[in-house]
């Protein structure tokens, strides 16, 4: 098939680039659009945020997520807080200056026109989010407080505590809400969709199963979004909560929607290390312990099991300091991260050994403590310590904390263009789900941002512009493309649940499938381990349908069935990580291929080879994607070197 | 280590349920509650069992999901900690630990653990929430909220809905999270036009989903994973008052 990948993005002027849109796209008279129905899967920032609109607008929204209640979504996890071109510091903000370090901070490798106006959006979402009542923190004066980010030099994050991400997930729930009140929003939780249906080229509706009682049903509408998050949980550990899957936007991509950027994930450096294989998932200490903590480990391998208090100073290594001395231990995340990691490599890790492997480095408070004393550092740090010790049972007082890296979000998803759909005529993408804001990295406190940008101010717009194209046109139940969609799903979950030889819980294919890509599509790439990692993942999947053991049956609430089909899918997922990161042949943002870092450990781009969009087909066979190229084209920035020595 | 549990089994809604007896015999004291029970349903599964169900979602004590009654107290031992943050060195070798799920008549057992707490999510959709059509706010400035008064609203807005305050009451009352949205949307400028209408909504909603009322027993407070103050429920009581004389 072939694919017109152009970003239908307006041209002149950057800044007024959104406006002139807007005025071009077309508009459904209010007393119509109660005709149309819109699908919206998720409901966290950007999902809630779009059904909450798109009902207020009269559309006829249906709202699908797996939780048992939209609220739970985990946009509801973020902590750190949310980016906004203000100016409320008069320190010299500015959407522009959004604008360039958003872009900067992917390595250029995102849309400038998608970035643009994502930074003309981010002042509109703070009046929004106030108006609904999210308790952003103030001044004592009253007005809006900020603080600063990684990767900006300005103040203009605007945060409530370090729940900001609960806050805002709220405002957009009660938004909700009411319209589920009202009517306008028909609800379904617990409920997970299985399946996309295309009828005539047209994303038309989906599947579901009811996760309580296992029904399989159809709801069909005039188009249908995804806002489903991201796929970090492929690598099995990660920040990510639990249910976190890419099922929606994997069965987009079968469907014809292309992937773009798979082998964009970030990892985030300060997470607590695992602590047994039983380990479920891995939780975020926030990166601002890095201003008083030393980042060390010890100099000799033979040391990697002394209690940190045996060892002298001359056997450390704080190698942060030693390799950055000018930035010390405030390199960036990627770069931190990888140092951890070559110091495990070395056999220098510490803490408990898991799998053979020691996978942690300190993080040492105690010449902070010696300085300002223990009532500052709690002070500044106290919640964080106190979480630290309830999971670790260590005082960071007393002893040095252990971190490590772990992935927490994916910049690659669904390839859509300027208005957010994908490649499947009226199937959107938004949020973390899409590919679209963040380029090769994402910077801090701008997920938030482009939820929310997506949801409340762009979607509205553009589902309303595709919907004018479209007279309203129910489907009849009983069409074939809706009857064979719902076979596949259950033929498939019949599949899950009588493997031939079923002998393994589906977890155990999930770690081996984490434990892979994390090793070689992690931190660090290298083109041999990324080849050796690609013959291992057919194998791993076909020992996945021949294995995997799920009891109980799928006409009730089954949760090992509800993981086996998420599994599945993060199998082939994972391949299509490794085929991109293994194509990328240059270094950029978070992706580090070790045949291109500088000697000091940083990335080296190839703008001259790699300055596109990796966008993927999916071919009929897993393992040979077809590759298509949007080029992108810098009129107004000019793709500059990060330095951070 | 090793311990004992007796976990509540219940096929469905509608079906009689029964404690099960079930012997971990390796947990570390490293591990989660949760992580413990993962242990326990993949033994279960390879066995050719049919494993445990209870609700999880974050791990990180944020989301809300986890809602486990450990020992007769809604998410167990630990103070201020939702069930996923509870660490397996709160208890010792060879104790026995009972495990049921929330015991309210309007959260109804949906399979062993796992409840439907829908009528949390019914009781704000009656009126938790401020009118704020996208698109019209006005700048976020425009109405200054004193630090103070921001401070509490964080302190109310912080509820996770996970059911606990329910689960420990006596009357089975959603006092405490009605009462704490009620305080995080009252206490601001922006929620006043609804202020009135919003405390008598919400509690009627409260009444049909078939919650009891505060009696004080200040069971809810005990167990709030956020540590929500009953004062809140005061605070509640006071604007359904003034709301009457208002009206």
């Amino acid at each position: 098939m072939i694919y017109d990948l152009h970003s239908n993005e307006p041209t002149g002027p950057l800044e007024n680039r959104w406006t002139k849109h807007r005025f071009d796209m077309g508009l459904v008279n209010p007393a119509n659009r109660k005709k149309y129905q819109v699908i919206v899967v998720g409901t966290g920032l950007a999902g809630g945020s779009t059904a909450a609109t798109l009902g207020e607008m009269g559309y006829h929204v249906k709202s699908f997520c797996f939780q048992d209640s939209p609220r739970r979504a985990h946009s509801i996890a973020a902590q750190g807080g949310i980016n906004a071109a203000k100016n409320y510091q008069n320190d010299g903000d500015s959407v522009w200056r959004l604008f360039y370090d958003t872009i900067k901070g992917g390595d250029f490798r995102s849309r400038e026109s998608n970035v643009y106006r994502l930074a003309e959006l981010s002042v509109n979402i703070i009046d929004q989010a106030v108006a609904q009542g999210v308790p952003f923190a103030r001044e004592y004066g009253g007005l809006l407080a900020n603080r600063s980010f990684g990767g900006a030099q300005v103040s203009r994050t605007f945060y409530a505590r370090g729940q900001t991400g609960q806050q805002l997930l709220l405002g957009a729930y009660q938004a909700l809400n009411r319209q589920i009140a009202a009517g306008m929003v028909e609800m379904f939780p617990r409920t997970e969709m299985l399946e996309l249906i295309v009828i005539d080229g047209r994303a038309r509706g989906i599947v579901t199963r009811n996760l309580v009682d296992g029904k399989i049903e159809a709801h069909t509408a005039d188009c249908v979004v995804l806002c489903t998050g991201g796929y970090g949980n492929a690598y099995y550990l990660s920040t990510n909560a639990k249910g976190c899957n890419a099922s929606a936007v994997w069965r987009a991509h079968r469907h014809g929607a292309l992937f773009a950027n798979p082998c964009f994930t970030q990892i985030h450096p300060t997470c607590i290390p695992q602590s047994g294989s039983y380990q479920s998932k891995l939780t975020l200490m926030s990166e601002s312990l890095r201003n008083d903590g030393r980042v060390w480990a010890p100099l000799r391998p033979q040391d990697s099991d002394c209690a940190p208090a045996d060892l002298p100073e001359d056997a450390r290594d704080y190698f942060l300091e030693r390799r950055y001395p000018a930035f010390g231990n405030l390199v960036p995340r990627d770069i931190a991260s990888r140092a951890a990691k070559e110091a495990c490599d070395d056999g220098r890790g510490v803490g408990p050994e898991v799998n053979g492997r020691r996978l942690g480095v300190y993080l040492d408070f105690s010449k902070a403590i010696g300085q300002l004393g223990e009532a500052v550092i709690g002070e500044r740090y106290g919640n964080l310590f106190e979480m630290y010790q309830r999971i670790t049972g260590e005082d960071p007082n007393k002893t040095p904390m252990r971190i490590y890296p772990a992935i927490h979000y994916a910049m690659g998803g669904l390839w859509v263009d300027y208005n957010l759909m994908t490649t499947v005529d009226g199937l959107f993408a938004a949020g973390e789900c899409n590919f679209s804001d963040h380029g090769a990295n994402r910077l801090g406190a701008s997920a938030l941002m482009q939820g929310l940008a997506d949801g409340y101010f762009v979607l509205p717009y553009s589902i309303g512009n595709y919907l004018s194209q479209h007279e309203a046109d129910p489907i009849a139940p009983d069409h074939g493309a809706i009857s064979s969609a719902i076979s596949a799903v259950n033929s498939r979950i019949d599949r899950l649940l009588s493997a031939p030889g079923a002998k393994h819980p589906p977890e155990h294919f999930h770690r081996l499938l984490g434990q892979l890509i994390w090793d070689n599509c992690g931190m660090s790439r290298d083109p041999a381990e990324l080849k050796n990692a690609l013959q291992q993942l057919p194998e791993i999947r076909d020992r996945f349908w021949h294995e995997v053991k799920v009891t109980g049956s799928g006409e009730q609430f089954n949760q090992t069935l509800e993981r086996a089909g998420r599994i599945a899918d993060f199998l082939e997922l994972g391949e299509l990580m490794c085929v991109d990161a293994l194509e990328r042949n240059e270094s950029c943002g978070s992706h580090a291929r070790s045949d291109h870092l500088t000697a000091d450990g940083e990335v080296k781009r190839d703008d001259d080879n790699y300055s596109y969009v990796a966008a993927w087909e999916y071919s009929g066979d897993v393992s040979t994607p077809i590759l298509h190229k949007e080029q992108l084209c810098f009129e107004f920035v000019h793709p500059s070197i990060r330095s951070y020595k | 280590m090793s311990l004992v549990l007796h976990i509540w089994r219940q096929s469905d809604s509608t079906a009689q349920g029964r404690f099960e007896r079930h012997t971990i015999d390796e947990f570390t004291p490293d591990m989660s509650f949760l992580e413990m029970l993962d242990v326990l349903n993949e033994g279960l599964i390879s066995a050719g069992k049919e494993p445990v169900a209870f609700d999880y979602d974050c791990r990180e004590g944020i989301c809300g999901a986890c809602s486990l009654v450990i020992d007769g107290i809604p998410h167990g031992p630990q103070n201020a900690t939702t069930t996923c943050q509870l660490y397996m060195r709160e208890f010792s070798d060879g104790d026995e630990i009972w495990v049921e799920p929330w015991r309210v008549g309007a959260f109804p057992v949906v399979r062993d653990l796992v409840v439907d707490r829908s009528a949390y999510d019914r009781i704000l959709q009656a009126g938790g929430f401020i009118s704020a059509r996208t698109g019209s706010a006005p700048d976020g400035n425009t109405f200054p909220v004193s630090k103070e008064t921001a401070d509490r609203v964080f302190t109310s807005s912080t509820c996770i809905g996970c059911g606990a305050c329910a689960a420990a009451c006596p009357n089975a009352s959603a006092s405490l999270f009605v009462a704490a949205k009620i305080a995080h949307l009252g206490l601001l400028p922006q929620g006043q036009p609804e202020r009135n209408s919003r405390v008598h909504t919400m509690l009627a909603q409260m009444d049909t989903e078939g919650f009891g009322f505060c009696g004080n027993h200040r069971e809810c407070e005990a167990v709030c994973p956020k540590e929500i103050n009953i004062d809140r429920i005061a605070r509640m009581n006071r604007d359904m008052y003034r709301s009457l004389v208002r009206r």
